[in-house]
């Protein structure tokens, strides 16, 4: 039995309207996430990573072209909570605790058990005990798994992650990246996952999609085939390397008419 | 420490102050006792009449019409700030409530921020201080009066600052901050209660400084008018009806401690809203 498509867009393009003329931020993506899937998009800046997630997200429109998400369109799974999305900067509201921003969308959505869906969600990202600091007391790397254990009280079969830890460093990164893939592994959840690290989306990803900017298209898809229970050291293996090397050829290959 | 030496500075420069301007008044007296620097500080400063008291005779004053006449007194300083402190708070009260009411509106409608926006900036053109007793006047002979009318002027004057520090308070949540909302599929008040109040608070207790200072304002100068029987306002008039500036002075100190009091209270509400909301100390 084949898995269902979780995502999937034909053709979809998308053209921001700017004072400078038009930005052409997608054009003609096709891409199929299947359920499971941990799908990462990478690219250098501007080739249209984000807003690719927002288009499926909903939080921005397609000017043309077709997205589904879970077989509906992108707004209807939007107001059926079809996801979890987590920014690239935590966004936590200053005012809550900790575990009051991971409440915030239980108490929206108003859901009966939240107490211990949010105590649940936060010992998933090891922040028992933390409950009742306010964000300035954490560190970015807390402060970002908060932003994870918000996304996941959703409980949704989908998460959207935009480079949660494009500003973390190295070491912390690492470790999240290696909680993440727990997570993602005891949950069985599908993934899309923005990063513009190599090293990160070769050690997520079931599939990386490389993109290229100007305009925003996808260059090149590539299976990885990595065994699903890995750890940091499979990133010394020549599998891993020969899979890095692929995604930076097609990065390069992406840049290679400009400058 | 540079509190008091501030505070020295100001009694000291009252003091001499005083001898100038009443030593004017009191030559003849000053004369009549003999002259000389002791007797012109002496009778300079303790004048029944004079153009400006000095500090310990104001001093007496506000003790005299604090401590020893009843509370309830038409005689008693107490009563007339009582008087002006309830328009004062009924004023303010109004004025806060009208001025969020105005920036949610604002903030919730494009139409409206751009055609309410222009009314509210021209309201305030209006130099109501100026009008003020033409309003307690009219409102009057409709059968409006006691503190309603005073508490209609400080609102009047109050909710402006309101509205101002309300629309970017409520505006000031980030893009992210609202997207989040916008994956949650939040409703409308949903995204007002959790997220754009929440945001606005610091903005909120800015305004509502200012705004409660200004209310008294109005509520003192409401009580001008239609020579009021009551108020801090009718004390300074009947004061210099009858030349007594010693009252006047001492309604004076009365209402800047009134007004220190009402902006020391709000910050003390602050500071409490400040802790549960977690603000960094
Ligand atoms: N709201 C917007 N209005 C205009 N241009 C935009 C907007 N959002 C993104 N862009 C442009 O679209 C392109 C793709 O942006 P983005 O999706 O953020 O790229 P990435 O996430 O890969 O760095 C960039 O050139 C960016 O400047
Ligand atoms: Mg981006």
């Amino acid at each position: 039995m084949t898995a269902q498509a979780v995502i999937s867009a034909s053709d979809l393009s998308l053209t921001f309207t700017t004072a400078d003329g038009p930005v052409f931020a997608l054009q003609d993506i096709n891409l199929t996430v299947k359920d499971g899937d941990f799908v990462s998009l990478i690219g250098p800046s501007g080739c249209g990573k984000t807003t690719l997630l927002r288009v499926i997200a909903d939080l921005e429109r397609a000017s043309a072209g077709t997205v589904s998400v879970n077989g509906m369109a992108p707004e209807q799974a939007r107001k059926a909570r079809a996801y979890g999305y987590v920014f690239q900067a935590p966004a936590l509201y200053p005012w809550r605790t900790v575990e009051q921003n991971v409440g915030l969308p239980l108490e929206i959505m108003g859901t009966a058990d939240a107490a211990a869906r949010v105590k649940r969600n936060l010992d998933l990202v090891n922040l028992g005990g933390f409950e009742k600091k306010f964000p300035w007391q954490l560190s970015g790397g807390m402060q970002q798994r908060v932003s994870i254990a918000r996304a996941l009280a959703v409980e949704p079969k989908l998460l959207l992650m935009d480079e949660p830890f494009g500003a973390l460093d190295e070491i912390v990164r690492d470790k999240l990246n290696q909680q993440l893939l727990e997570l993602w592994a005891a949950t069985k959840k599908t993934v899309v996952f923005v990063t513009h690290s190599i090293p990160e989306a070769v050690f997520l990803s079931t599939r990386i999609v490389v993109m290229s900017p100007r305009p925003g298209r996808i260059i090149d898809v590539i299976e990885t085939n990595l065994p699903r229970d890995r750890t940091l050291d499979i990133r010394e293996t020549g599998a891993f390397l020969k899979i890095a090397q692929r995604v930076r050829e097609g990065l390069k290959a992406g840049h290679s008419y400009e400058d | 420490m540079p509190v008091t030496v501030v505070c020295l500075a100001i009694l000291v420069a009252w003091y001499i102050a005083a001898v100038f301007m009443n030593t004017v008044v009191a030559e003849a007296k000053i004369e009549a006792a003999g002259g000389g620097l002791v007797n012109t500080l002496d009778i300079s400063w303790s004048l029944e009449r004079p153009v400006i008291p000095a500090p310990h005779q104001v001093v007496v004053e506000v003790w005299k019409t604090v401590f020893t006449v009843a509370p309830w007194k038409v005689k008693s300083l107490v009563f007339h700030v009582w008087v002006t402190l309830s328009s004062t708070l009924l004023g303010f009260a109004l004025g806060t409530l009208l001025g969020i009411g105005l920036a949610v509106a604002i903030v919730h409608s494009k139409l409206l921020n751009k055609s309410l926006m222009p009314w509210i900036i021209a309201s305030q053109t209006i130099p109501i201080l100026a009008i003020a007793p033409m309003v307690i006047v009219v409102l009057g002979s409709v059968g409006l009066t006691g503190i309603f009318p005073k508490s209609i002027i400080s609102m009047y004057l109050c909710f402006f600052p309101v509205t101002i520090g309300m629309v970017k308070g409520l505006t000031s949540p980030d893009p992210m901050q609202l997207d989040l909302m916008r994956t949650y599929n939040a409703s409308g008040p949903q995204v007002l209660w959790k997220l754009r109040f929440p945001a606005a608070m610091p903005f909120l207790f800015t305004s509502l400084k200012i705004a409660i200072a200004i209310a008294l304002t109005g509520a003192i100068v409401g009580e001008l008018p239609t020579g009021a029987q009551a108020g801090i306002g009718s004390r300074m008039l009947a004061g210099s009806y009858y030349g007594q500036t010693i009252q006047i002075w001492a309604a004076l100190v009365a209402a800047s401690a009134v007004a220190a009091s009402l902006v020391y209270g709000v910050g003390g509400i602050e500071r409490v809203v400040n802790a549960r909301m977690g603000v960094r100390a």
